[in-house]
């Protein structure tokens, strides 16, 4: 924007810079998933129909997407959660708490795996309580959901935060002095606030767990049709030197990776032309 | 007075409720697994935790962390300045499609950048005749590890520098220009200073992940015990041997580096916080 094209540049290195950013996304990402893409189209009609057709990867495919969507939303509601009472309320703890936050991202999959499949399990901390009752986590699909979660938390809480944390309070006053209940102020100011955001945490967390492995194949049985998933199913293909199987799964999930990207990068885009055109 | 202060705010129980529940949901979901992790580690005490971790498997996948580590973070730390400098001081055409492309390892399954290399360097890979020819490999190996870990911890370094350069401007870098200072000069007496920060917390968000990175790595290392395991991995292995104390244990050794990564950053943007930019969180 400083700099019309054209002009001489008067911050130096653009060039070197540029092409070496450029060199670097081009040889780290951009090579090999050209060689996915490249793959996939090769593999023409039957191909994909030979894959495609196979019911253990629909049944793969739809519990990914179906645990990733169910665990995406439980993460939104409870990041919510968090980012209100972490922002708004002041309490003992609270910074521990904020701290928190951040563990499942920091803490490897495979430890977070490990860790919530002992809990679970028949014999573990939670799990003792739960089978007797009829409710299996552990090596079922809740378990995966759990796992999921996990994951999915810190996305939602940290895309909310910020938001939370410039939300003027002017427009709740002006709410409340127009006569608006809490309920009404919360439900018609501060949710249509916070919407934008909630749903790009929303699309972080499904992103994250529809490619998620390390924290579920430990919990998630791995039984096909059962407790299969998508990413689990890819390195079973590779094992068995199927790479055409194992491609076109993993060129399904990358072109739903794609699609989160363009919605995260669109959300803000619709919610301005939204509030442009309401005046 | 009262009164407007009353509807500004939930009423005291619902508050209580709020934070009961948040507090509830963290307990359960994050510090559980946390817990989780440390009392089977040290289940069968510190004499059993330390053998488990001094045992020449775990070391040698130590060995390999730390090296991928130390290749993967400066790589991506050296490479992120420069994407940064472009994306945050000059306008280009192609500029949104290029922040768009750089956050993908963000969203692309693990386990989906560990099979694109494979079709790269593996048996009937794009490059499979020219490593046979030179004798190299890439796959099952150190190489290929490093590659998968450089994929997935991509954005990092970039995505956190910036927002921080964009919102420091570049007042102060033109004035060093125009009073006759070299680009280097520039860089090392003004740009460097004022990113130092933002840069150790991108780096450090880099190294967590670098260290813990398991889908991708699995795919590529090919699992030989001693050689090509990471400490991930090596968690993998003996976890799957039913070696649950053992394996704990040298899960408990990455659960402690995340503690230490979440304080490390907890200091860095308590005592740097206005260093960090507006968007210090990923």
């Amino acid at each position: 924007m400083a700099f019309a094209r054209g002009y001489r540049r008067p911050l130096p290195g653009f060039g070197i810079s540029l092409g070496m950013g450029m060199a670097w996304l081009g040889v780290v990402v951009m090579l090999p998933l050209a060689a996915l893409g490249v793959r996939a189209a090769g593999l023409g009609a039957a191909g994909w129909l030979r894959a495609i057709g196979d019911t253990r990867v629909q049944a793969a495919l739809k519990l990914s997407f179906g645990a990733a969507l169910v665990a995406a939303l439980l993460a939104a509601l409870a990041g919510a959660l968090v980012a209100w009472v972490v922002v708004r309320y002041r309490f003992p703890g609270r910074r521990l708490l904020d701290a928190l936050v951040d563990l499942p991202f920091a803490l490897p999959t495979a430890v977070a795996g490990i860790a919530l499949t002992a809990i679970y399990s028949a014999n573990g901390w939670v799990g003792r309580w739960l089978e007797p009752q009829g409710l299996k986590i552990a090596y079922a699909p809740a378990g995966i959901v759990i796992a999921l979660v996990f994951i999915g938390l810190p996305f939602a809480v940290r895309t909310l935060q910020p938001v939370l944390e410039t939300l003027g309070r002017d427009q709740e006053e002006a709410a409340a002095s127009l006569g608006a209940s809490r309920t009404t102020t919360l439900r018609r100011v501060i949710l249509p606030e916070l919407l934008p955001a909630m749903l790009t945490g929303f699309s972080l967390a499904f992103a994250r767990a529809l490619g998620e492995y390390g924290s579920v194949i430990f919990i998630a049985g791995n039984l096909p049709f059962k407790t299969e998933i998508a990413p689990l199913l890819i390195t079973i293909r590779l094992e068995e030197y199927d790479y055409d199987g194992a491609v076109a799964i993993a060129a399904l999930l990358l072109a739903a990776s794609f699609a989160c990207l363009l919605a995260i990068n669109a959300i803000p885009l619709m919610f301005q032309h939204g509030k442009r055109t309401d005046g | 007075m009262a009164d407007a202060h009353d509807v500004l705010h939930e009423p005291a129980w619902v508050r209580r409720t709020l934070i009961a529940l948040a507090v509830l949901v963290m307990l359960a979901l994050v510090v559980l697994p946390l817990a989780m992790v440390l009392a089977a580690a040290f289940a069968k005490g510190p004499g059993v935790w330390l053998a488990a971790l001094r045992e020449p498997d775990a070391l040698a996948a130590l060995n390999l962390t730390l090296f991928t580590a130390a290749i993967v973070i400066p790589v991506n730390a050296v490479f992120g300045l420069f994407a940064a400098w472009a994306l945050a001081r000059f306008e280009f055409r192609g500029k949104q499609v290029l922040l768009a492309l750089i956050d993908l390892p963000f969203a692309v399954s693990p386990v989906v950048a560990g099979l694109c290399l494979v079709l790269l360097f593996g048996a009937q890979g794009w490059f499979a005749e020219l490593l046979q020819r030179h004798d190299v490999r890439i796959l099952f190996a150190r190489p290929g590890i490093v590659l998968a870990t450089l994929f997935i911890t991509f954005p990092f370094v970039v995505r956190e520098l910036l927002p921080l350069m964009q919102q420091q401007g570049h007042d102060e870098e033109l004035a060093a220009r125009s009073l006759g200072a070299g680009a280097w000069t520039m860089f090392r007496r003004i740009t460097l200073p004022n990113i130092k920060w933002g840069l150790l917390y991108g780096v450090l968000l880099c190294s967590a992940r670098a260290m813990g990175e398991f889908g991708a790595v699995s795919v590529v290392s090919g699992h030989i015990r001693g050689l090509t395991n990471t400490i991930p991995l090596h968690v993998e292995i003996l976890y799957n041997e039913y070696n649950f104390v053992a394996s704990f244990a040298v899960a408990s050794l990455l659960a402690f580096l995340a503690l230490v990564t979440l304080a490390a950053k907890g200091a860095l943007e308590w005592r740097y916080g206005a260093d960090l930019g507006a968007r210090t969180r990923h």
